[in-house]
This record gives structure tokens, C-alpha cells and sequence, in this order.
């Protein structure tokens, strides 16, 4: 059995990559599975996508564990614990990575058992910016199987991005002709075998769970302090600055107004904003009657600090 | 006949529109959307004649859907977990009115804490609620249940609803190669609804309405109820008898994988127990007696043929992807009261829960869950209940509660957990 796993960024493609590697090998007259797993949905998240491809039934299910074939559509993804780019590993998966670096750079930082790839990384690609390489990764990893034909990739990228036009459609079969033809040395590489023997397998190191405390066991989590201890203003990109000569100290106003309590009023009425945990949404400058708080820029506000001057918001 | 590759929730929709649903209420829940989705773009392409209405809630939408079925429509619908929750209180009242439609439950583990992967905590809540329940492991089973579906709570000896559960992601987001059958066979298998009397139409007025107290009555309609589901075993083997002829595919209340001469048997639900299957496979390749029993039906529950497939065998591993808070697994429970009085029932039931919110099992626990309930056949003793869960999970929950600031050690801080508590554990 084939078992092909694409780890990328939402946005990235993985999902059609898998969908156009699994129609590829259908077409060829495997039996197919390929799926898509995300978390909670957001561009630049990482997501990953998988594809099964045997000549006989499936009944493997869910995650691949011990993947033949692992493609990294960003290579930022390897050092992401979560990601789950290395699970799985072993001596026999060949690991096919889109990255400006070069394979012997991988194999080394990453200890790496089996064989690695460059999927030249895309000139294109913007800084921060994840690049769409579903169809090139999933032409790159047809050549790597081997056993699929450039006209049965092409007619499942046809299928797959019909939806998308016809300009699209052929923007894409020559990216995809692109890419199968760099991997042609390597044509055939991946292993579809790798199938677990019950005779001599590794018994899973089960735990009988002890009873704990709820404070421990409950998933609501009263932990309380951390919210505090982390700096959650960095991501301002503005800054509420109160004016207290306008000020009217009607200060129930702004405190409620605060969707994060990053107001606090002291004993007179006098609102103090926490510049630690204030995200910068602007609520209170919009709520506020006698217009007191301003806002400015926070890269405004940062130089004015270095350099020793007052924040104040020009109204 | 044509064979296409599409996800389970896509199986679903094929489901309704080659079964002509005329009316779908809907509400959208992740992972179940997409059925919804796939059944609108059909509607809106002209290519399926079907009443949709988005509605404000599950509640509202099985109360439209029993509603509409109760008029003798066919109706279609679909939802998914805390949906299926939120609409719990109808599950029970259409089908005390005996009005047959088919909903596709997507399964996904309940709140809290949050998951949206798969267990079967969310349809075994439905259980007792007199909807009849087909458990699917395919992509394919999918589509069939869900025509075969129709056949079984339209037959006027049952006229219930049924649900239709596949699992979220294993099922809902996963493509495999389904057979889709042409209309012309389906509409030979599935024949328009004919509610006989209960048809109601505008320009054909009829009252219509529920209303019982009191003990006695009550009992005499639920029990009915009740003999109606039991008698659905029947009527789904006529079903899926019909089934076999017109598509070729068989489908028992039981799927007995590799049973006959097996000596330990996994009893499983659901697409976890492909993963059985492929375990069962790979145990046979070293010559260990392994089978597979998985209930398709969960209700009605197919206790006699249970009784009789597991007679005479060593020992059962039942491996529950739910569990009954305070009692374990639940199938373990119900396949433990099919085998009550049975004389050659196997001398160990071994209960193994995992699974539960889309946790994988491995294909390693399958083979030590066999290991330990052949040694609990040589010793002839029951082992404990099990939950799948390993010494790294358990590490990394360690961590997690580590970075949220609950640690261990804080268990005597009880009650007092705010400021005081914290002071005392640091
Ligand atoms: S709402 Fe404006 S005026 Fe009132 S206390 Fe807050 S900053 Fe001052
Ligand atoms: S900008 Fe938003 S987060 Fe910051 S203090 Fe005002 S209301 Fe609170």
C-alpha cells in the first residue's frame, strides 16, 4: 500500500494536492483513500492531508502512521511540534521537502534515516506569505510513486480544478508538468510496502489512569495566572491614549466598554489602561462621551517612548 | 452504475437525492456541513427536486422533519453531536408520532471538553428515542444504509424514523471509491413513499393530532412503539435481501468478519472497525484465530443473531468508542445482555474503551487487545475494563497542564481553588 501524507499551511493546496494525487491513483485502478485533517479553520494554520493507495480493499483508517512518502510543502512546519511533520519516520520514507535549502541541510538537522528531496522552492513565494503548491506537490509525489502516468495526473488535475476555469486548469497542468519532470530521477522511490507484522510488533505502554482531583481533572481550567503573565497587547497595531485633561473620570464607561478589562479605574475615577493585555480594538476611543482617548499608531507610540517623549494623541 | 471517488458526507447526499427527498430542513454543524452544501448546489443546478429550508435550530428542524413526514413527504436530514443534543427532546416526540424519515448523524464526541472528531457518545444519547440507528463503516454503506434506510421506516409495519451514522472525519471527510447506483435502479428499490391514510394534502383536509394522558394509553402507545422497532429486524432483512438483488451488495444487521472458526472475537461499531478488520487480516497472517463482529444495526439491536454468532467462542473483546459515565462502555453493556442466559455464551467479555473524540487506535493496540483476551481465555478470567490510553498521552497531558498552571499536587487546594489555593501549592 501507498501511504503518502502532505503537510503544508491552510491555503497552501494540501487538501487538493491530496485530492489530485488520489484521483490520479484511482484512475490508475487503485483502490484510493485520501482525506484532509484541520483543527480549528484559519489561513496559515498547519493542515494536513493524506492519500492510501492499494490494489486491494482498505481498511487502514484515519492518520497514516508509518507514511512512505512525507511531503512538506513549508519547510517553517519541521520545527512545529504540532505539526506532526516527523511522525512516523522510519528508514524506508522518503521525505520531500519545498525549501530553498539543501537536502543534505535536512537529513543532518533532522537526523534524518531515509531519503530527502528538494522541491526547489518557489521564486514567487512573498516573505510570509505561504505560496498555493497543492497541484506541484502532488505531481512531484505521482513521479516519486512511479506508478502513475503524466496523462492520468493531468486528466485528475483536470477533474480537480475544473471548477476553477480553464485558464487555471492549464496554468496548472504546466506547473504540474514542471514538477513531475524534476522528480523523474527519482521516479519510483517510494515503497508501497511497510505493512506491520503482528508477530513482532511494539505493545502499546498502556497506563491505568488514576483517579485525580477535579482541580486537576476537569477540563475547565482554573488556572488562573497565566492570562496575566502573558503579554497579550503585543499584537497592537494601535494605541489608546487617554487625554486627562478632557477626561470626565465617568470611567464606567470605558472600563465596561473594554472587551479585555485592560481598563482599571483608580479610587477617583482616573482610568489607567494596561498597555500589557489592551489589543488595541479601539471600543473605548469609540465609546468615550467627552472623545479623552486618542489613538495612536503603536509604532508612533514606541519611537516617542525611545526617544523620551510624551504619547499623546493628536486631538 | 458509475464509481466515483467522494467523502462519506458526500455519500450521504447521493443518499437523499437518489432517494427523491422532497423536503430537507436543515442546520449546519461541523462535521456535517457539507451535506447540506452538497444537497443545496444540487437544488440550485436544477439537478434535485427538493424543498430545502434552512431553519433556526435542530430542534425546529427534526420538529419540521417529523412534521413534513407526517404528512407523508419524504423527508431527509442531517446533523451532527451537540446539534443532535440541542434537538433531543423532538428525536423522542416524531418518533412517538410514527413518522418515518432519515437523518444522517455525523458523529462527533460531545462537550465538554471539546472535540470535533469522532466518537458514538452523540448517537448512543439518541438510543432509546425510537429512531432505528444503521452504523456505517464506509463510504459506501453510507449511500446504501441510507437507501435502504428509507425502505425500513416507510414499511408500514414499522413507519419510524431512522438515523444513518457515519463518523466525522474517518467517514465524513475521507474519499474513498463509492458505486453510485443509476436513479432508474434506486427508484425500482426506493418506490415514492405511499403513507396510505396518513397522506395529508392542501384541498384534502384531515385532523391530525397527539394527545394521551395518563398512564394506560401511554404505555399501550409506547409499547407499540417498541414491537414496531423489534419488528424492523425483519423488515430490514427483507430490505436488505432486495438490496443484494437489485445492487449486489449484502448487508446483514451483523457484519461477521472472518467469525466462523475464530476463537476470540472483536466486537466494534462504526469506521474504527475498518481498523479491526485490517488488525483481524494481519493476526490471521500469523495464524491467530481472530474475527471481526460489528453491528450495523444498533437498534432494533440484533440481540438472537449476536447470541448465535458468539456462541462457543473463547473470549470477546467488545471495544467501545463511548463510554457511560459511571457504567463503561455501552455496547459492552448491551452485548453482555444479548448473551444473559445463553449457555454456550463465551466464558470472558473483556471491555476495552477507546477511540473516544477521534483518539486513533493503532493497529498495535488491536494486537495486544487480542494478546490479553486470549490470556484471559487460558485463565478464564475477565480482565478489567480498559481505557486506550498510553503512558506518552499521559505525558502530554502532564505538559499541557503544566503550561496552563494546573499541576499536580494542586488536588488539596479543593474548593479553595482562587487565590488561597494557589498560595498553598506554591
Ligand atoms: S470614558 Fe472617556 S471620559 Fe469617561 S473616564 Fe473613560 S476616558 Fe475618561
Ligand atoms: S483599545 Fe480595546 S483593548 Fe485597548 S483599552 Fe481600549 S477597549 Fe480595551
Amino acid at each position: 500500500m501507498y501511504r503518502i501524507r502532505f503537510h503544508g499551511r491552510g491555503g497552501q493546496g494540501m487538501k487538493t494536492a491530496s485530492r489530485i494525487l488520489g484521483e490520479a491513483f484511482f484512475l490508475e485502478g487503485f483502490e484510493v483513500q485520501d482525506a484532509q485533517r484541520y483543527g480549528a479553520e484559519r489561513r496559515g494554520a498547519p493542515i494536513f492531508a493524506y492519500v492510501r493507495a492499494a490494489k486491494e480493499a482498505i481498511h487502514e483508517r484515519g492518520v497514516i502512521a508509518r507514511p512512505g512518502l512525507i511531503v512538506v510543502a513549508d519547510d517553517t512546519l519541521v520545527a512545529i511540534a504540532a505539526a506532526g511533520v516527523m511522525q512516523g519516520l522510519n528508514e524506508d520514507c522518503v521525505v520531500l521537502i519545498d525549501s530553498a535549502e539543501s537536502a543534505a541541510a535536512w537529513a543532518e538537522r533532522l537526523n534524518l534515516p531515509g531519503p530527502v528531496i528538494i522541491l526547489p522552492a518557489h521564486d514567487t513565494r512573498e516573505a510570509g506569505e505561504a505560496a498555493f503548491v497543492g497541484v506541484e506537490c502532488a505531481a512531484a509525489a505521482a513521479c516519486l510513486a512511479g506508478v502513475i502516468s503524466q496523462a492520468y495526473l493531468e486528466e485528475a488535475i483536470r477533474r480537480e480544478l475544473a471548477p476553477m476555469g480553464d485558464e487555471v486548469v492549464a496554468q496548472n497542468l504546466g506547473i504540474a508538468a514542471d514538477a513531475y519532470a524534476k522528480m523523474e530521477p527519482y521516479a519510483g522511490i517510494v515503497r508501497a510496502d511497510g505493512t506491520l507484522s503482528a508477530r513482532a510488533y511494539k505493545p502499546p505502554d498502556w497506563v491505568d489512569l488514576p483517579l485525580e482531583g477535579v482541580s486537576l481533572a476537569g477540563p475547565a481550567i482554573y488556572g488562573g495566572v497565566n492570562s496575566e503573565l502573558t503579554n497579550t497587547g503585543l499584537w497592537r497595531t494601535m494605541r489608546p491614549v487617554i487625554d486627562l485633561e478632557r477626561c470626565n473620570k465617568c470611567s464606567w464607561v470605558c472600563v465596561s466598554s473594554c472587551p479585555d478589562s485592560a481598563i482599571q479605574a483608580r479610587a477617583d475615577g482616573t482610568p489607567e489602561i494596561d498597555l500589557d493585555h489592551c489589543k488595541g480594538c479601539m471600543l473605548c476611543v469609540a465609546q468615550c462621551p467627552p472623545h479623552a482617548i486618542g489613538a495612536v499608531p503603536e509604532t508612533e507610540a514606541l519611537a516617542r517612548e525611545k526617544a523620551g517623549e510624551p504619547v499623546c494623541a493628536a486631538n | 452504475m458509475r464509481r466515483e471517488l467522494m467523502t462519506g458526507n458526500a455519500a450521504a447526499a447521493w443518499g437523499a437525492r437518489l432517494a427523491r427527498a422532497d423536503y430537507l430542513p436543515a442546520f449546519p454543524i461541523t462535521p456535517q456541513t457539507e451535506i447540506i452544501e452538497t444537497v443545496a448546489q444540487w437544488i440550485d443546478a436544477g439537478e434535485m427536486n427538493c424543498r430545502m429550508v434552512m431553519m433556526e435550530s435542530e430542534h425546529s428542524m427534526i420538529t419540521a422533519a417529523g412534521a413534513a413526514a407526517a404528512t407523508g413527504v419524504r423527508v431527509f436530514t442531517a446533523t451532527s453531536s451537540q446539534g443532535l443534543l440541542y434537538g433531543m427532546e423532538m428525536l423522542y416526540t416524531v418518533a412517538g408520532w410514527r413518522a418515518p424519515f432519515v437523518m444522517a448523524n455525523v458523529s462527533r464526541g460531545l462537550a465538554a471538553p471539546i472535540t470535533l472528531e469522532p466518537d458514538h457518545n452523540d448517537i448512543l444519547a439518541a438510543r432509546d428515542s425510537g429512531f432505528l440507528q444503521i452504523h456505517c463503516a464506509t463510504c459506501q454503506e453510507v449511500l446504501d444504509a441510507s437507501l435502504i434506510a428509507y425502505r425500513v421506516a416507510e414499511d408500514a409495519r414499522v413507519r419510524l424514523p431512522v438515523i444513518v451514522n457515519l463518523d466525522g472525519f474517518y467517514l465524513s471527510f475521507t474519499r474513498e471509491p463509492v458505486d453510485i447506483p443509476s436513479q432508474d435502479e434506486v427508484d425500482a428499490f426506493v418506490p415514492p413513499f405511499d403513507a396510505g391514510p396518513t397522506r395529508f394534502r392542501a384541498g384534502k383536509p384531515m385532523s391530525q393530532a397527539v394527545a394521551v394522558l395518563g398512564g394506560t394509553p401511554y404505555s399501550y402507545f409506547r409499547y407499540e412503539t417498541h414491537l414496531a422497532a423489534r419488528a424492523a429486524l425483519e423488515v430490514y432483512a427483507e430490505a436488505t435481501d432486495a438490496f443484494e438483488r437489485q445492487f449486489g451488495r449484502r448487508y446483514g444487521a451483523l457484519d461477521a468478519y472472518r467469525c466462523d472458526d475464530a476463537d476470540i472475537i472483536f466486537v466494534m461499531m462504526g469506521s474504527f472497525a475498518t481498523k479491526a478488520k485490517d488488525a483481524v487480516n494481519k493476526l490471521r497472517a500469523i495464524g491467530e484465530r481472530v474475527g471481526l463482529l460489528r453491528p450495523i444495526l444498533l437498534r432494533p439491536f440484533p440481540d438472537t443473531a449476536i447470541r448465535q454468532l458468539l456462541a462457543g467462542k473463547k473470549a470477546v473483546a467488545v471495544i467501545d468508542q463511548n463510554i457511560s459515565m459511571g457504567m463503561g462502555g455501552v455496547l459492552h453493556g448491551e452485548v453482555s445482555a444479548a448473551l444473559n442466559g445463553s449457555k454456550d455464551a463465551p466464558p470472558v467479555l473483556a471491555s476495552f474503551v477507546g477511540g473516544l473524540g477521534g483518539r486513533d487506535i493503532s493497529a498495535e493496540e488491536f494486537f495486544e487487545i487480542a494478546a490479553e483476551t486470549r490470556r484471559a481465555a487460558e485463565n478464564g478470567e475477565t480482565p478489567p475494563p480498559r481505557l486506550l490510553f498510553t503512558e506518552s498521552e499521559l505525558r502530554e497531558i502532564r505538559k499541557l497542564q503544566a503550561i496552563a498552571h494546573v499541576e499536580h499536587g494542586s488536588d488539596e487546594a479543593e474548593g479553595n481553588r482562587n487565590g488561597e489555593g494557589e498560595e498553598r501549592h506554591a
